[in-house]
């Protein structure tokens, strides 16, 4: 501030200029001369190509890692999805998105490991990290060599990344049925028989699978899902969530942490291309899992072929989709939930609390599909006082969202009596809970003027 | 589907009217129904959309953008039919803008001329020839057959508003098809155009503007093909000459290949558009004047005036792709900007 132009005479400022003028030529002049890519981080290795999107050819193999590494950490640490004191769980289907993301887990739990040895009062302790690996074959026609093969291999990988120690969960889809797993079995393969639309099965079995997860989370005392879903995953979403009406529900399921789960759910590889998430794994030699299932006829497999051709054509076509998706207003769930809790180190609760301040504009929302788990428009709110059927299997089908009801529900009501007997309870008990949402609205309205937290009294 | 079980000796009964003979599947409901009872349900889905959203007042001088192609043709066919019938009291005028394109336009304006005399509707042809001093033609001749669209598509809407404001008119109604919303918002969605992503669904649009815009589209799907081709309405069907794989052509055929799937999903990618809740702290172009010629535009200058002086100047491509630098105070040294932009590749699709 004190030497602005001309009253100034001493030679350091000058220099100073002179010095930053300079540079940037410099530069330049040496990556228009060079005929062999250098690398524009490190300007020492040779630039490796093939990771598609806007810096492909730029980077080292070495810059390129720690770049992709770069946008997971500060994906975790800018919306506090992983603190020290938690317990997180990876869900590994055995692809390259969720193994990288397995990958960055580890890498950022090894760092901590060795940072907390080296601490002399060891105050901050190092998460704990679990993986699952749910077993499908009961609903997808997986040949069972393929998946005992696919098992060892979890098993190989999961064992290798140490220390520190994980827990490997091996769980069958059919786990979502509390009752032992012949019946489970049974009554999935009806629910799924019963799904006639190719895309509502997918969706179906996508569902499912959140249920799952959810349910070994809660078990085991997870307080963290960790999926593997990238940028291209979630661009392919915002288009076919756009295509089956979903428009108010999207922004919840494309958000960095998705709290509407009794388990939060966090998406670090946001930021990361799928042609990244593959190069990695072609350069580190990262072992993936690959079951030999025959695309179907859906719209998630058609608007995928489309996503990816447009990527072709513009290679940051996925991001601009899933930032236009941005702008659209995420909810109230979609960060992680303030921690009350006095036991949590001072620190953790400050770098939360910082995050969590700038999602100050959300849409609150109190009811959701039972099916899905997809906050409902007010026009999919049923007003329950004009219901004639009571029949709860015709209460279920109401309380879902427009979309469920026409790919994933039977339209006939004995078929729908059928489907609802064989659902797994906790989607049912949603149900319950929804017909309660008008309640707890009303709840809501007049909380400050309730003297007890108490549901029974009122 | 419903009709199964009325058929008379192979012929499928209309199942609304239960006599004639069925000839069309509505694609959202699948029910079949024959040419009278389909002619009725058209017209009607489009009198209530028009009833719904109140578009029209009594005594209102109204301009249908007519490009001589089905959409518009049946449009001003419904309207003026519909006008007739409900007493709209509306006066309607056909409004045409001639591109210049040689084979292509001058065509289609013969059939806007011929639906003049049929619809009794009187006509308004502006040129870009008598707007802006120039024909298509000659743009693509400078520019070539890359980017040329986005002359013509920013042109065209000024031109309409420039003709309506000659026909002295409170609104102007284009025809769009469910399909052509639907694949707007998913253009805006993959283009990142949050603004118009927020205003594509919406009927009537631009109404703090001098000339609303509306679009009365149907939104049972029926097809406007269709209602064409069994009123043997007078269309010209051939595509622009300058646009044989323009970008939009790539969402169309996705469009088209999901129609097939599952009929419903434009009703729901519209469906979509409407429920977007666009996050109130994003940054929307704040809407001015243009200095230049006093047309709407967020800039400070307007598209138009950035490509016409873009075109005059011998700069054909400024304006066009991602350069945002304000155009008007660019006095530097212009051979040099030449060159940076003919050194630019030309790959940001603009669609």
């Amino acid at each position: 501030m004190a030497c602005n132009g001309s009253g100034c005479q001493s030679g350091v400022c000058y220099k100073d200029e002179d010095v930053t003028r300079n540079q940037p030529i410099k530069s330049e002049e040496t990556d228009s001369t060079n005929p062999t890519k250098v690398c524009i981080k490190c300007k020492l290795n040779d630039a490796v190509s093939g990771y598609g999107g806007i810096d492909d050819g730029r980077f080292c193999a070495d810059c390129f890692k720690t770049n992709l590494f770069g946008k997971f950490r500060f994906a975790v640490t800018s919306n506090a999805m992983i603190t020290p004191t938690d317990k997180v769980l990876v869900a590994f289907s055995g692809g390259p998105s969720s193994r990288v993301a397995l990958q960055f887990v580890h890498d950022m739990q090894e760092r901590a490991q060795r940072n907390f040895d080296a601490s002399r009062d060891r105050s901050l302790p190092v998460f704990a990290v679990g993986v699952v690996f749910i077993d499908e074959s009961s609903v997808l026609s997986i040949p069972s060599n393929e998946m005992e093969e696919a098992v060892e291999v979890v098993g190989e990988i999961v064992s290798s990344l140490v220390p520190p120690r994980k827990d490997l969960h091996i769980v069958p889809i059919e786990t979502v049925y509390s009752a032992d797993s012949g019946e489970g079995k049974e009554s999935l393969a009806n629910v799924m028989n019963t799904v006639s639309d190719p895309t509502g099965r997918e969706d179906m079995l996508l569902c499912l699978r959140m249920l799952a997860l959810q349910k070994v989370a809660s078990e085991y005392g997870y307080n963290r899902i960790v999926l593997g879903s990238c940028i291209s995953r979630i661009a392919c979403h915002v288009i076919s969530a756009t295509v089956k009406g979903q428009g108010y529900s999207l922004p919840a399921d494309i958000q960095y942490v998705d709290a509407r789960w009794e388990v939060p759910v966090v998406l670090p590889l946001r930021d990361c291309f799928a042609q990244e998430i593959n190069m990695l794994c072609r350069l580190d030699g990262l072992k993936t899992v690959k079951f030999s299932t025959g695309p179907g006829s859906s719209i998630n497999g058609l608007v995928s072929s489309f996503v990816s051709l447009l990527q072709e054509e513009n290679p940051s076509r996925e991001s601009t989709i899933v930032r236009t998706a941005g702008k659209l207003t995420p909810f109230q769930f979609n960060r992680i939930p303030e921690i009350i809790d006095g036991n949590v180190p001072l620190a953790t609760r400050r770098r939360q609390k910082r995050y969590n301040l700038k999602s100050n504009e959300s849409v609150s929302s109190e009811s959701f599909c039972p099916l899905c788990n997809s906050p409902l428009h007010k026009s999919e709110i049923v007003d329950w006082s004009n219901m004639d059927s009571h029949r709860s299997s015709d209460l279920f089908n109401k309380s879902c969202c427009s979309s469920c009801q026409f790919q994933i529900l039977p339209s006939d009501s004995t078929s729908m009596e059928q489907f609802y007997m064989d659902l797994p309870r906790s989607m049912v008990g949603r149900a319950k809970q929804v017909s309660n949402g008008k309640l707890s609205l009303l709840r809501e309205q007049i909380q400050d003027f309730l003297l007890s937290d108490g549901e029974d009294e009122t | 589907m419903e009709g199964a079980g009325e058929r008379k000796r192979g012929v499928r009964l209309c199942c609304v009217c239960k006599k004639a003979r069925a000839s069309v599947k509505r694609p959202k409901t699948l029910d079949h129904i024959c040419r009278e009872c389909f002619y009725h349900a058209f017209e009607s889905e489009i009198h209530q959309v028009i009833i719904r959203n109140s578009l029209f007042r009594p005594g209102e001088r109204v301009a249908i953008g007519a490009s001589g192609g089905k959409d518009s043709t049946v449009l001003a066919y419904v309207l003026s039919k519909l006008n007739r019938l409900h007493n709209y009291g509306l006066h309607l005028f056909l409004l045409s803008v001639d591109e210049g394109i040689t084979g292509y336009r001058d065509d289609s304006l013969e059939t806007v001329h011929r639906n003049q005399v049929q619809y009794g509707l009187p006509l308004k042809v502006v040129s870009y020839k008598d707007l802006y001093g120039w024909t298509m033609d000659q743009i693509v001749d400078v520019i070539g057959f890359k980017n040329n669209c986005t002359f013509c598509g920013v042109f065209r809407r000024q031109a309409l508003d420039r003709g309506a404001s000659l026909l002295k008119v409170d609104k102007l109604v284009t025809g769009h098809n469910a399909d052509d919303i639907a694949e707007t918002v998913l253009l805006n969605l993959l283009r990142g155009d949050v603004a118009r992503l927020s205003r594509c669904t919406s009927i009537t649009t631009g109404e703090d503007g001098p000339i609303p815009r509306c679009k009365p589209f149907n939104p049972n799907l029926d097809s406007f093909i269709t209602y064409a081709y069994f009123k043997r309405l007078d269309y010209f069907s051939t595509e622009c000459i300058y646009s044989p794989n323009a970008y939009r052509g790539f969402a169309r055929e996705f469009i088209k290949d999901l129609e097939r799937i599952r009929p419903r999903a434009i009703l729901d990618i519209i469906k979509s558009g409407e429920n977007f809740r666009i996050s109130t702290t994003t940054k929307m172009p704040e809407q001015g004047t243009c200095e230049r010629c006093g047309y709407i535009s967020s800039q400070k200058w307007c598209k138009a005036c950035v490509l016409l002086d873009g075109l005059n100047r011998g700069l054909p491509k400024l304006g066009i792709g991602r350069s945002r630098g304000s155009v008007g105070s660019e006095n530097g040294n212009e051979s040099k900007v030449e060159k940076s932009i003919q050194g630019k590749q030309c790959g940001t699709l603009d669609f």
